[in-house]
């Protein structure tokens, strides 16, 4: 007979990508310090203007404090603990793929991501990011006969100083966070893409992320510059081995768009949660903010959040530009102990700028999944619209579902409109379609996924596979 | 009950059969035998354990059986999932059919109806070939192809979905169908379609148990058994005149045939 346990169990799913890579690394000592920042600097042959941002932001880190008012539980993090600058061990200078050593070419394999000419995925560009640093970024070339620049964020820096200096922390000021304060400070790599005016990126654009080694935190910091009339879909992937300590991610990614320039950006997250005891896991204490600082400029951000033992994030849009456009469509997935807290700000300041928000939070187990966001009109933004939607499910008694809706309006010629639910995968609900034949794992995978299926729908075709997939694993009982 | 000589094998026997939830006993020894081609008719006041018997049958997880059997085409199927039981050919019309946001009416048709057919051996329908299927049972209920592009059963009036309900058993074409109080809350007209629906799709193969209060759904079907229930027991069983003796005396009449334990 089917029981209430079977409700518990069935959100249980080992985690695949757990595994560790063998390689050779360079690691500097633990702790941070302006020598440590100095050292990084140093290793990536930065030019003298990055040295000094980064320095400010640490000076600016060391006045702050850590922020608690998201009511997240976890045991304090000991900064100087954590090694802020690993990177596999390989030759000087890599000219080409076959250079990489093929034990990361091999981890990147494993994880469904091929970066060799033979095998790599025929539509999609790939920056590979190992823990500090970008290992490979694939159709380059290619994408370079239309202008478009894609690398790691530490050659753009080399290569394209002018559009770093002109552009890097424009959007999130060094100042604005804590966690971007510190990412400042220390980031290693990530990645960098520019879309020239009036080209649409002839392929999606996406970097892997993949944390390694269990002592050193993530700190990759993306920068994206679409020019006037251009548009790129770019997508994100990150996943990281099971290490029974909790590794800091704290990123920071900056979209800046110009006049009639798009920007969509997609991410799945599946860093490694944890264990059932809530042991391990990532925290991810991210930044992400777009700029859309063009008239009828647009910004979309979408995410399926799976992993992490806490989330911590609010992918947001700055609407400056006349008829400006943000969206932010999330799902939101945590079992067992996990914790999210996400959502996003709309802040309109132009007129006529206009906001979508839709959020799905799933929690299962033990685990707690806040939607938090802010919508905010300014004093110019006459004629503005916003329409939120906030909707969350529970699987089982013991998981909880949160909204924290904050709205501020400067300016009464403008719309604001919220809509919140919250509902519970009933024992009736599954003895229902169970009685119609339909398998208990199956059932309670297709009321998730009719749940999510307005995100699922703004994903880009590959994507939205993999997330579905990614759902029903998480959700599947069975080992498979 | 069992005077007639039967041709075929039962397709649901109930033996002797106890059970509860919450360690509350709600049966107390239940028996009852179905063949083929036979309509059985269960009354009984409220919370008598009718509902509960027509759950137990479908495997609902909530209730436990503390003794006795059902077996299906002769097997026990005591220890099987519901989707298992579905799957075999017991088909459960809920009394209160249950929403599900979300999940399009179409698509989870389409699910329950290829997992039935995946175990009878049949091919699997596209959604081309189930739009095809959907369309001609759709007839029997007279609904409306819109149906299908709703979230199962949600925002329908009580007559939908007891109308969705008896599709759902048309897709399935069940050995045996329990209907639980399908004919509450329906007016004259829907009564009637309903009443005819499950008149089409049940043959001479097909037995089913009609759960009822009122005497105007066994009007449009006329059941061979009637069965009165209370506190979890068969306490009498009649042909079909049985009912209308009900109809006219009440409750309180079968109350003498009550056995003292």
């Amino acid at each position: 007979m089917v029981n209430k346990n079977l409700v518990k169990d069935v959100v249980k799913e080992p985690y695949k990508y757990g595994f560790v890579t063998d390689i050779e690394t360079e690691k500097i000592a633990k702790g941070l310090s302006e020598d440590i920042i100095r050292l990084i600097s140093q290793k990536k042959e930065e030019p003298k203007f990055l040295l000094d941002f980064r320095l400010k932001a640490f000076k600016k880190w060391q006045k702050m404090k850590e922020p608690d008012w998201a009511g997240l539980g976890y045991k304090k993090i000991d900064y100087q603990d954590i090694i802020y600058y690993s990177a596999p061990k390989q030759k000087e200078k890599i000219s080409s793929l076959d250079e990489v050593d093929p034990k990361l070419l091999e981890t990147f394999d494993k994880l469904g991501i091929p970066l060799t000419e033979q095998k790599k995925l025929t539509n999609v560009a790939v920056d590979a990011v190992f823990d500090s640093v970008s290992i490979a970024t694939t159709f380059r070339e290619e994408l370079a006969e239309y202008g478009v620049i894609f690398c790691s964020i530490s050659e753009a820096v080399k290569n394209h100083a002018d559009l770093i200096e002109k552009y890097l922390g424009t959007v999130v000021p060094a100042s604005d966070n804590y966690f971007a304060a510190l990412n400042s400070a220390v980031f290693s790599d990530g990645s960098f893409v520019y879309i020239p005016k009036g080209v649409t990126c002839p392929m999606d654009l996406s970097s892997y992320f993949r944390i390694n080694s269990g002592d050193s935190g993530q700190f990759e910091r993306t920068l994206i510059i679409a020019e006037e009339s251009s548009s790129v879909s770019y997508l994100e992937g990150c996943t990281a081995p099971m290490f029974d300590t909790n590794t800091l991610h704290a990123a920071v990614v900056e979209l800046i768009a110009l006049d009639d320039a798009s920007i969509k950006y997609s991410t799945v997250q599946n860093w490694y949660a944890g264990d059932e005891e809530g042991i391990g896991g990532i925290f991810n204490f991210v930044t992400k903010r777009g700029k859309c600082l063009g008239k009828r400029s647009k910004i979309s951000w979408s995410q399926v959040e799976t992993g992490s033992a806490i989330t911590w994030k609010y992918p947001s849009c700055l609407l400056l530009g006349e008829e400006s456009v943000g969206e932010f469509y999330s799902v939101a997935l945590t079992n067992n102990l996990q914790q999210a807290d996400t959502g996003t700000k709309m802040i309109h300041i132009g007129p006529k700028t206009k906001s979508t928000i839709v959020s799905k939070g799933i929690s299962a187990g033990n685990s707690k999944n806040s939607y938090r966001g802010l919508v905010k009109m300014g004093t110019k933004a006459t004629g503005s619209r916003n329409y939120s939607q906030c909707d969350s499910m529970l699987i089982g008694d013991q998981a909880s579902a949160n909204t924290f809706p904050y709205i501020k309006s400067q300016q009464p010629n403008s719309e604001i409109e919220h809509e919140a639910s919250t509902c519970r995968i009933s024992e009736d609900q599954l003895f229902y379609l169970q009685s119609r034949g339909i398998e208990f794992e199956e059932a309670v995978s297709m009321m998730v996924s009719g749940f999510c299926r307005d995100v699922f729908n703004q994903l880009p075709m590959e994507f939205a596979a993999e997330a579905d997939k990614l759902l029903a694993l998480k959700l599947e009982g069975s080992v498979g | 009950m069992q005077s007639k000589m039967k041709e075929s094998d039962p397709i649901l026997e109930v033996e002797n059969l106890f059970a509860s939830t919450d360690n509350l006993p709600i049966l107390k020894g239940v028996s009852l035998t179905i063949y083929p081609g036979e309509i059985h008719a269960i009354m009984g006041r409220n919370g008598c354990g009718k509902s509960t018997l027509s759950k137990i049958i479908a495997g609902h997880p909530s209730y436990n059986i503390t003794n006795g059997d059902i077996k299906f085409l002769g097997e026990n199927i005591n220890s099987l999932e519901p989707e298992e039981r579905a799957q075999l050919g017991i088909f459960l019309g809920f009394q209160y059919p249950i929403e599900i946001p979300g999940v399009s009416n179409l698509e989870f048709l389409r699910v329950s109806t290829n997992a039935r057919r995946k175990f009878l051996n049949k091919e699997e329908l596209d959604t081309f070939d189930f739009e095809e299927l959907v369309k001609e049972k759709l007839e029997i209920v007279k609904m409306d192809h819109a149906f299908l592009s709703r979230s199962v059963n949600q925002g329908f009036s009580g007559g939908e979905k007891k109308r969705n309900e008896i599709l759902q058993m048309a897709l399935l074409e069940p050995k045996i169908a329990i209907l639980d109080e399908t004919d509450s809350g329906l007016d004259i007209d829907a009564l009637r379609i309903v009443a005819s629906g499950i008149k089409k799709i049940s043959n001479a193969q097909t037995g089913i148990i009609l759960i009822t209060h009122y005497q105007r759904l066994l009007d449009e079907i006329k059941p061979n058994y009637v069965h009165v229930m209370s506190d979890g027991q068969i306490i009498k069983t009649g042909e079909s005149d049985l009912a209308l003796e009900l109809e006219e005396k009440g409750y309180e009449w079968t109350d003498n045939f009550i056995k003292k334990a």
